[in-house]
């Protein structure tokens, strides 16, 4: 694993260039945090609530469909806000790739995302093997256990929810769950938390399945095998086929539903192979 | 990884199925026995966190809550706050301490109208009606009014004065010849509103507001009573007044 990445990139594309999209993801991420936060203190309502559940301009309902999903399971039947909320969030992140969440919405994502600089940087090399399917088991956990228990266990501890829930209404000692994933992701596993354990990251994956925006390594006989996009990916594996599968007949389109649409492989690559895309069938037409 | 099906997909033997799976399963059943101890704890409610009018009953509220804070946000006093974790509180659900900020009691209710799930249910339909717990006069001992003085904050900031508290005269037994007014809550009328609890001058109120499941009695379902039961039936249920024999020590 390199310590530093994407000095090729620099090269050609300068520092803004090489850095285009990681640095729209931050201002997304903290933007969207910003809007939760400029209600309670500076009086100007955009967004209201949290994650969990909110409401756009006091009219557009949003509901984090996974926790309405832990609600219905724990026994509740919701009002239809919440329904309505859920659809239009699922709806919305079907549109724009499943996990985009993951990159450009998640705050857990920076906090993450520093582990994994820290470790390149620190050259921790070892990780301790789990499964990337983990994440399955433990979003089938967090909808029994509500079954069994009749509430929402899951939600005593997801760190998703309590860091940004804590940055608006206040964190307590959340901040001792936030430091284990960092310490976790830093130390134990590469990519832990959101590469292997995280159960909404388990959920988006499944809404993103067959969404129809994607990174397509379209320019793939340009690569020169720098392996940059390798060390800055959360989840390598999905490039693997796209990149080097040309004559096992794999198409460039990243297909697999684990890749967040992060597209930071997009900015480390000096040869521009990547591009974002559509797998629109529209598209298909057009290109012939 | 989903490449085209038709590209060599990559198998899984039974073996290696078996092993995965029990692997998960082991793993996060462990994880999930843990955290099904620690919601178990969670759930009791600390004594002196009230839940925002109209919430569903504790188990039930738990279940419907998605911890959004819209609730909190929507509150005009600052009276809700949510949970942490580790707080005795399940955390990220809305509550208040009636000490800290009482509930002023809107009468739009805007904390129901912004839940989104029904934890807060839409079936209040006015806040006198809410019954986020039940004053209790706690402490008699240290009350000012049951030293025979007249304090009667409580009675006076209740915002159901003479309906939820009531002030119930009694003998002052220490002078022999005075009045004590002593607080008297209604459990059919108090909001729970805390109000009370807040305004109360002592070092530790003397009133508090506790949940009203810790706060009520229940009367066994098989018991009467012999007034109401002789109103309804429009007489007395018994024949006459048995006259039993007087036996007096020493006489036989």
């Amino acid at each position: 694993m390199k310590a530093s990445v994407g000095a090729e990139a620099i090269a050609t594309k300068g520092w803004l260039g090489a850095h285009k999209y990681l640095l729209l993801r931050r201002v997304s991420q903290l933007g969207i945090l910003a809007l939760f936060l400029i209600g309670p203190l500076f009086g100007v309502w955009v967004l209201k609530g949290n994650l969990s559940s909110s409401v756009l301009l006091d009219t557009v309902p949003m509901t984090d469909p996974f926790m309405l999903m832990q609600s219905i399971a724990a026994g509740h039947i919701p009002e239809i806000t919440a329904v309505l909320g859920a659809l239009i969030v699922a709806v919305f992140y079907f549109m724009v790739g499943g996990r985009f969440f993951c990159s450009w919405v998640c705050p857990v994502n920076v906090i993450t995302d520093l582990a994994h600089w820290l470790r390149r940087k620190l050259k921790v090399r070892a990780s301790t093997k789990l499964s990337r399917k983990t994440r399955f088991w433990v979003l089938a956990m967090s909808l029994v256990l509500p079954v069994v228990l009749g509430t929402m266990a899951w939600e005593l501890i997801n760190p998703v929810s309590l860091f940004h829930r804590g940055v608006i209404f206040g964190m307590g000692l959340g901040w001792i769950v936030l430091v284990g994933i960092f310490l976790f992701d830093l130390l134990l596993v590469e990519h832990g938390w959101c590469g292997h354990v995280c159960p909404l990251g388990a959920f988006y994956n499944l809404v993103g399945r067959y969404s129809p925006i994607k990174v397509s390594a379209y320019q793939r006989e340009k690569c020169d095998k720098c392996m940059d996009c390798f060390t800055v990916c959360t989840e390598p594996h999905v490039l693997k086929m796209p990149l080097f599968g040309e004559n096992k007949g794999y198409s460039p389109m990243i297909e697999s539903a684990d890749c967040t649409n992060c597209a930071r492989c997009i900015d480390v690559c000096s040869q521009d192979v990547f591009k974002i895309t559509t797998r629109l069938p529209i598209k298909a037409e057009v290109k012939q | 990884m989903t490449a085209d099906k038709t590209h060599t997909p990559r198998k899984t033997t039974r073996r290696q199925f078996i092993t995965e799976a029990s692997r998960g399963v082991c793993g996060t059943g462990l994880l999930g026995l843990g955290l099904a101890g620690y919601s178990k704890q969670s759930q009791s409610l600390a004594a002196q966190c009230l839940r925002p009018p109209g919430a569903l009953t504790e188990e039930d509220f738990l279940a419907a809550c998605v911890r959004c804070g819209l609730c909190v946000e929507a509150c005009p006093y600052d009276t809700l706050k949510l949970g942490k974790i580790f707080e005795p509180v399940t955390t990220g659900t809305p509550y208040f301490d009636a000490n800290v900020i009482p509930c002023e009691m809107c009468e739009d209710i805007p904390c129901q109208t912004a839940c989104p799930t029904g934890a807060i249910s839409p079936e209040l339909e006015s806040i006198n009606d809410a019954k986020m717990g039940l004053a209790v006069l706690i402490d008699r001992e240290t009350c000012l009014n049951t030293q025979g003085l007249r304090c009667d904050i409580c009675h006076r900031v209740c915002p159901l004065i003479d309906e939820a508290i009531t002030l119930e005269i009694e003998r002052n037994s220490r002078t022999g010849h005075h009045a004590m007014f002593i607080p008297t809550v209604h459990s059919d009328k108090c909001t729970g509103c805390g109000k009370c609890e807040h305004a109360c001058p002592l070092e530790e109120a003397a009133i508090k507001v506790l949940p009203r499941e810790i706060a009520k009695g229940e009367l066994g379902h098989h018991y009467r009573w012999g007034w109401i039961e002789k109103d309804k039936a429009g007489g007395s249920l018994i024949d006459e007044v048995l006259d039993l024999p007087d036996r007096l020590p020493g006489t036989k």
